[in-house]
């Protein structure tokens, strides 16, 4: 079971957090309606052994999203911060899949 | 009662001024408090306890520990009955009943004794081998036979009256055990102020110390120890209780039986709670459990492990024999012959190994043991208990049997093959032990980060220096967590004589059959009956993989999950392959390290709390009012309101009918209700809904269909424009709380630049709908500060108005075609406001209508639900092509143009009508061409109701090619119940297409 640091709450237990799937794939601008963009975006996803950036919500908390970066073979949780910031800083380096 | 004639006279942990009355198998015994029903049993001489698995051979009691493979039984009655519990871990109390398992038709005579005389048929893969392929349907014939003869206790057919609760613990430092290593780190980590739990599976705490003889030094220390943790106010001791899983972050699953040493739980307690505890460092102190040695018929009644031996005669101050042999290939089965003579036995000792220290040659001769160095017990005879062994010379270099040398006579058998460390809350963090050749033991090799490993479970036999090591780890644990430890915080004000530390072992796991002593079985896994020859032929049938071993054989795979059995099987499939046993490894360890009861886990869970239940502002009216409930996701909803002697199916149809007639009202205070504000509110419904939202007015409200990301409908509702960046969305019941997670997402990870903020006020309002065509007049006769009139209210519009002092918001829409609106009113008001209307309904002909009718209402109107908004259908596919705007991109647009999605041939929504009056329709039936019942048909029937308007059932449904089959007749089949039903396409709109009542 994981302990999540919730950057708005603390630590708190992962039953009150919903995960809320893989945090490398982000939705294309909605005026972009490429359709191997949207599929990529929608339904490819990376299984890799190590950091795996995702996004949980504290959905029994203060409800916001967070992006997450857990270990997928130790389950370490390696860093939280609130969604809205890579998103909003990293458009560059997070666009990997585009 | 009778007397108890194996019981010593004095001596023994138990209490003897509480004399105990129990039953097995309906017969009458005595025994003492601080008993076991094991050693209850033993006390009276009854060593008889259950037939096993899958031969029914008579088996015994074999240890005195939760490793117990053979004395399963079935304890209490009714509701409370237990099935497959382990004789050796029941603490007695006065009353109990236990019942044997597995035999017919009784214990001491069991019919079914003639599989073992046959089990050659019965080896490893029997199964698979007789009945798939050709045979396969020979399997159902057999299967109700084959399944009453082999298998463990029955399970409890009344429900458990007892309560389970569940609970969440933290602490600094855990300490699984509460033997001597682990009393002493809980010690030194409890002095510095840590807080500790320490986590015992037994009553008592003490470990091995218990199974010494009494009055000894180590009882004083013991006192001491326990004492002092006891008086340390950040310590807490959990007897009784299992640390049965390890998870991430030293988070570890824990079963405290709170109850079961009693006959009922006490007053106000539970049977048992089920903990979840967080840790911050773990100090693993959870000992060893010593291994059986494989030879013929190891599994008679009488034939028992050395240290069970030894537990029983000083524990429990029982003598399980009168004439004793000990098997042992190392030192430390000494220990308990040595004190079995001393209690006055008889006891010889059978040695593998020829060449047995001096110093245990002269205990064993100054005790009076004969020993017979250099062989071994071949195998035991007996019939349900054993008489005598065969022991035969033994090259324990060559692991090769020589001659029968003697047979001994005796009542009781003690067998030792060396210890194994538990470490499977280890093993379950992915931490695999290695095997250690020298010590014949699998020890710990990598530690995870903030776990310890402390006194036997490292393998270290001397409890001088196991203490040493658990105040040792105790500390270092505290210390990690950042508590201060004062030198002299590893002294204990205590002290004892170390018992001689015995470690000399010669690993031999099985003995070889005798070359003239005919074939025997010989059990490795007592519990699942696999012998020395399943694996002989799992390995001749390539099963090399111990993982595939384990599955083909079942070996470690019952109750007990190997703990007695799964060192041997990988020492005996080792020597038989030609490996070292660390090329083999070891099994995958996972949760639970012993069986725990599904009530525990589901803990206060079930029935109605199995989930929450949400119910409507109004709901104690709509009881008082007689309804029926039915759930709706998490809520509970009125579902019709029935008249004295009225059936559900009349129920709804006549409050459907009166809704066409007159006016009716429906509580829908469940509807997902979301407050959104914000400059770029309209923005956002704009990229979120399908159709357009930037062009609605303020005072307005529309109707909105939602996709998910892939191009398929997620839900619907209206939203309405309250203010220039003020909206009220509405969505689906059961779709609320997706709807409300999956907008946050969009704002937070997709569009954090847009300025909206999202409020759930579903709890906040109470709703309710007022449908008919006298709707207005009643809705206008009570609400006041609104104009009613057509053109100053029109259909889709929103307004402001007070019920006496009750502010109502009332939205003009319709779910059932009639001339509606629904009334929304803070929820505090909602009970206030359904009597106003109900009051003032009566000359309007107001009726109440539940869920059942509401639905009716709407599958004459044709308007898609949950039924149809099912998680695979598309706009198109329900008749909603025009919902979708050509002027924008919205979420699941891109997506909802792939090829699967617009391909002609897909499934799309109908209405569908009984050919006949007189037949009923069935939601789930599959659609066919007449008379071509095959296969999955042309589509299938979603939402089905009797309508009163057109006197019979009418169904909404999915059919390839859609309204282009309009007019013909196809089948409505439902091949569970074997019916078939013609049904006509027609249009889903079955009443008033054009909408003239709504707009009236």
């Amino acid at each position: 079971m994981l302990r999540i640091t919730c950057p708005f709450c603390g630590e708190r237990d992962q039953v009150e957090f919903a995960y809320g799937g893989d945090a490398a794939s982000v939705f294309p601008d909605l005026a972009d309606a490429d359709l191997d963009r949207w599929t990529d975006a929608v339904f490819m996803r990376d299984n890799p052994r190590g950091d795996h950036r995702e996004f949980w919500q504290h959905q029994h908390g203060c409800r916001q999203w967070l992006y997450v970066v857990r270990d997928t073979v130790t389950h370490e949780i390696k860093s939280t911060l609130p969604a809205r910031e890579p998103r909003r800083a990293a458009a560059t380096h997070e666009g990997r899949k585009g | 009662m009778s007397a108890q004639p194996c019981r010593l006279a004095r001596g023994g942990r138990i209490d003897r001024s509480r004399a105990l009355s129990f039953e097995f198998d309906g017969r009458s015994y005595a025994g003492f408090a601080g008993d076991t029903l094991a050693s209850a049993l033993l006390a009276n001489g009854v060593h008889l306890i259950g037939r096993s698995f899958k031969y029914h051979r008579p088996r015994g009691i074999y240890t005195a520990g939760l490793e117990e493979p053979n004395a399963l039984v079935s304890l209490r009655r009714g509701g409370r009955h237990e099935p497959n519990v382990a004789a050796t871990t029941v603490e007695l109390f006065d009353g109990l009943e236990a019942r044997s398992q597995n035999s017919w038709p009784a214990l001491d005579f069991d019919l079914m004794r003639v599989i073992d005389r046959v089990s050659r048929v019965f080896a490893s893969g029997f199964y698979y081998k007789t009945f798939m392929g050709p045979t396969r349907g020979a399997w159902m014939f057999y299967e109700k036979f084959i399944r009453r003869a082999t298998g463990f206790g029955t399970p409890p057919l009344e429900r458990d009256p007892d309560r389970y609760e569940k609970g969440h613990a933290f602490c600094d430092v855990l300490v699984v055990g509460g033997g001597a290593s682990g009393l002493a780190a809980a010690l030194a980590a409890g002095r510095s102020g840590a807080r500790v739990v320490l986590v015992e599976d037994g009553a008592d705490l003490g470990g091995s110390l218990l199974s010494r003889p009494t009055g000894g030094d180590t009882d004083a220390w013991l006192r001491t120890v326990v004492g002092e943790l006891r008086r340390l106010p950040n310590v807490r001791l959990m007897t009784r209780t299992t640390v049965f899983g390890a998870y991430d972050n030293l988070v570890f699953g824990l079963l405290e039986r709170v109850g079961d040493h009693l006959p009922v739980p006490a007053p106000e307690q539970p049977r048992q709670r089920y903990w979840v505890l967080r840790a911050r460092q773990v100090v693993l102190a959870t000992g060893m459990l010593e291994r059986p040695i494989v030879f013929g018929n190891n599994d008679l009644p009488g034939v028992m492990l050395a240290s069970a031996g030894r537990s029983y005669v000083n524990r429990f101050a029982v003598i399980p024999g009168r004439k004793i042999v000990v098997f042992t290939n190392n030192d430390t089965a000494y220990a308990a012959a040595l004190d079995l003579a001393a209690s006055g036995i008889e006891v010889a000792v059978v040695d593998l190994r020829s060449a047995v220290s001096a110093e245990l040659q002269h205990d064993a001769r100054h005790a009076g043991i004969a020993l017979h160095p250099g062989c071994a017990v071949a195998r035991a005879n007996g019939g349900m208990h054993v008489r005598s062994v065969e022991v035969c010379t033994f090259d324990s270099a060559q692991a090769t049997i020589g001659d029968a040398k003697l047979r001994l006579p005796c009542d009781l058998l003690l067998v030792s093959g060396g210890w194994t460390p538990t470490l499977q809350l280890l093993g379950q963090r992915g931490a695999k032990p290695v095997y250690d050749e020298k010590r014949a033991m699998f020890v710990a090799a990598e530690i995870p980060r903030g776990y310890r490993v402390t006194g036997s479970a490292t393998g270290e036999p001397g409890l001088r220096l196991r203490v040493a090591s658990g105040l040792k780890q105790g500390s270092t644990a505290a210390q990690a967590c950042g508590f201060a430890v004062s030198p002299d915080a590893e002294s204990v004000g205590a002290t004892f004589h170390d018992e001689r530390i015995m470690t000399d072992i010669t690993p031999v796991a099985a003995i070889p059959d005798p070359p003239d002593a005919g074939y025997r079985k010989k059990f490795v896994d007592f519990q699942h009956d696999v012998g020395f020859d399943d694996i002989a032929l799992a390995l001749r049938e390539g099963y090399e993989s111990i993982e595939h071993l384990k599955r083909y054989t079942t070996l470690g795979m019952a109750l007990d999950q190997g703990k007695t059995s799964s060192v041997n099987a990988l020492a005996i499939a080792a020597r038989m392959l030609g490996r070292p046993i660390n090329e083999l490894g070891t099994t995958t360890f996972r949760p639970p390290y012993r069986p725990i009861a599904i009530g525990a886990l589901a803990g206060p869970e079930t029935g109605l709390h199995f989930k929450p239940i949400r119910r409507s502002p109004m709901h104690e009216l709509h009881a008082r009012n007689g309804a029926v409930f039915t759930t709706a996701g998490f809520w509970l909803r009125p579902w019709y309101y029935p008249k004295p002697g009225e059936s559900p199916r009349d129920a709804y149809i006549r409050e459907a009918d009166a809704v066409r007639k007159a006016v009716g009202m429906v509580d829908v205070s469940s509807l997902g209700k979301i407050d959104v504000q914000g400059p770029d509110a309209a923005e956002f419904l704009n990229r979120v809904y399908t159709n357009g939202f930037d062009t609605l007015v303020i005072g307005k409200a529309r109707y909105g269909v939602m996709l998910r990301p892939d191009g398929i409908v997620a839900d619907d509702g209206t939203t309405s424009r309250l203010s220039e960046n003020h909206y009220f969305m509405t969505t689906t019941t059961v779709g609320a709380g997706k709807v409300m997670t999956f907008l946050e997402y969009l704002l937070q990870t997709a569009w954090p630049e847009l300025r909206v903020q999202l409020t759930s006020v579903t709890s906040q309002w109470a709703a309710i709908a007022v449908a008919g065509p006298r709707g207005r007049d009643l809705v206008a006769a009570l609400v006041r500060d609104v104009d009613f009139e057509n053109a100053a209210f029109p259909f889709m519009g929103v307004r402001h108005g007070h019920v006496g002092a009750i502010p109502v918001r009332l939205l003009r829409v319709s779910f059932s075609g009639e001339m509606a609106y629904e009334l929304y009113t803070p929820a505090g008001f909602g009970e206030a406001l359904w009597q106003a209307l109900s009051d003032a309904g009566q000359p309007f002909g107001l009726v109440v209508y539940g869920v059942e009718a509401l639905g009716a209402l709407r599958i004459e109107k044709g308007h898609v639900a949950g039924a149809e908004i099912e998680g695979r259908t598309t706009l198109a596919d329900m008749g909603l092509a025009r919902m979708a705007s050509k002027k924008k991109e919205y979420i699941g647009s891109a997506l909802s143009r792939r090829e699967g999605l617009i391909d002609g041939n897909r499934q799309q929504l109908v209405g569908l009508e009984a050919a006949s009056s007189a037949v009923a329709l069935r939601a789930g039936a599959i659609l066919c061409e007449p008379g071509r019942h095959q296969g999955h048909g042309i589509g299938f029937v979603s939402s089905v109701t009797y309508s009163p308007a057109l006197g019979r059932h009418i169904a909404m449904g999915f059919v390839a090619g859609g309204m282009s089959r309009e007019g013909t007749v196809i089948d409505a089949v439902f091949p569970l119940r074997g019916e078939v039903t013609a049904v006509r396409v027609r249009s889903p709109h079955f009443v008033d297409p054009e909408g003239v009542r709504l707009n009236a």
